[in-house]
């Protein structure tokens, strides 16, 4: 069951974001901001949508993507610490994407040449939403990194909060069909980097990781996400419109 | 220079062949942040191919106070269009 666990941490990474992101709908400082995270939000909930579908299958128990997204508790979600941070200001969650996406651009381009052709299709579409996220949450980190003297606080304080959790995306899964994570490494570095030299920005020093997503232990503000998204299967089970 | 926001207009060209056409207006920053923007809020249902952004300080408008002495005197010039014309057979659709 390797490819259906290492199938079900991907899809939660991108379905936990997705709903931290859609939490900025009608929040964001600007109209423009609100559509391009909602814009953002769909992106990495349809890839979500793939993978589960596709970890159904694999698991072959009769499962729908929707039983593993609403009918999961809290410790059966297996995705990394980052997604699951709070959206915090504006600055946190450009950032929050920015190395998410970073992370999984080059991560579906290796994918592109999997033997597994369901995955191949799935990182043939995400790898050009990731790029655009990248493109356009590296845009912001620029401009608020070296904008007013509030708007460089921030983006320093999002780098400090966020520097945790960098590890865990790292972390290898032990399946054959997809990139091996480790490897992807210094394309994530040299992606920073660029962004972190225009946005003046310091290389974070390194600190200890917080790991524990991937074995199911999370912090406790995902539970308290998950019980507002699954808030209406659990009350209403089976429910459609 | 004012702290607002610059306003941008945004034009997009549905299909390869076609002209860009206005579609509406955005707050950006700059130029990158005003294309991304364009991208965000204009192309989300496959409108475009292509996006052109302007800040609209840059374009002339012409006065709505003289729309009289600019469009008026066309009125009467019915012979401006080419509708005296018998369109040939062959020449099918135009």
């Amino acid at each position: 069951m390797a490819l259906y666990r290492a199938l079900i941490e991907l899809a939660d990474d991108h379905l936990v974001l997705g709903h931290r992101l859609s939490e900025w709908c009608g929040h964001a400082p600007i109209l423009e901001e609100d559509l391009a995270l909602s814009n953002f939000a769909l992106d990495v909930i349809g890839t979500a949508r793939s993978l589960y579908a596709y970890a159904a299958e694999v698991e072959g128990k009769g499962r729908s993507e929707d039983d593993l997204a609403y009918l999961r508790s809290e410790r059966e979600y297996l995705n990394c610490l980052l997604v699951e941070r709070p959206n915090g200001d504006f600055a946190h969650t450009m950032l929050r994407q920015f190395y998410f996406a970073a992370f999984m651009e080059p991560f579906w381009q290796a994918a592109l040449t999997s033997d597994d052709k369901v995955i191949a299709g799935i990182a043939g579409k995400a790898v050009k939403e990731m790029a655009y996220h990248i493109r356009h949450t590296g845009e912001w980190i620029v401009r608020l990194g070296d904008g007013t003297e509030e708007s460089g606080v921030r983006m320093r304080a999002a780098v400090v909060a966020l520097h945790p959790y960098w590890e865990e995306m790292f972390a290898v899964s032990d399946c054959d069909v997809l990139p091996d994570r480790a490897a992807l490494r210094s394309v994530w570095e040299a992606n920073l980097k660029a962004v972190f030299n225009g946005a003046g920005l310091d290389w974070p020093e390194p600190v200890y990781g917080q790991v524990g997503g991937r074995i199911g232990e999370h912090s406790e503000v995902l539970g308290r996400m998950l019980s507002d998204m699954q808030y209406l299967q659990r009350v209403h089970p089976g429910a459609t419109w | 220079m004012s702290n607002e926001t610059p306003l941008w207009e945004v034009f997009i060209r549905p299909r390869n062949g076609l002209a860009h056409k206005h579609v509406g207006s955005l707050h950006a920053a700059d130029e990158a942040l005003a294309l991304s923007a364009a991208r965000d809020v204009y192309t989300r249902r496959e409108e475009g191919t292509s996006i052109w952004a302007v800040r609209s300080d840059a374009i002339v408008a012409s006065d709505p106070a003289r729309a009289g002495q600019n469009f008026d005197p066309a009125e009467d010039k019915i012979y401006r269009h080419p509708t005296f014309y018998e369109i040939p057979d062959d020449v099918g659709h135009m």
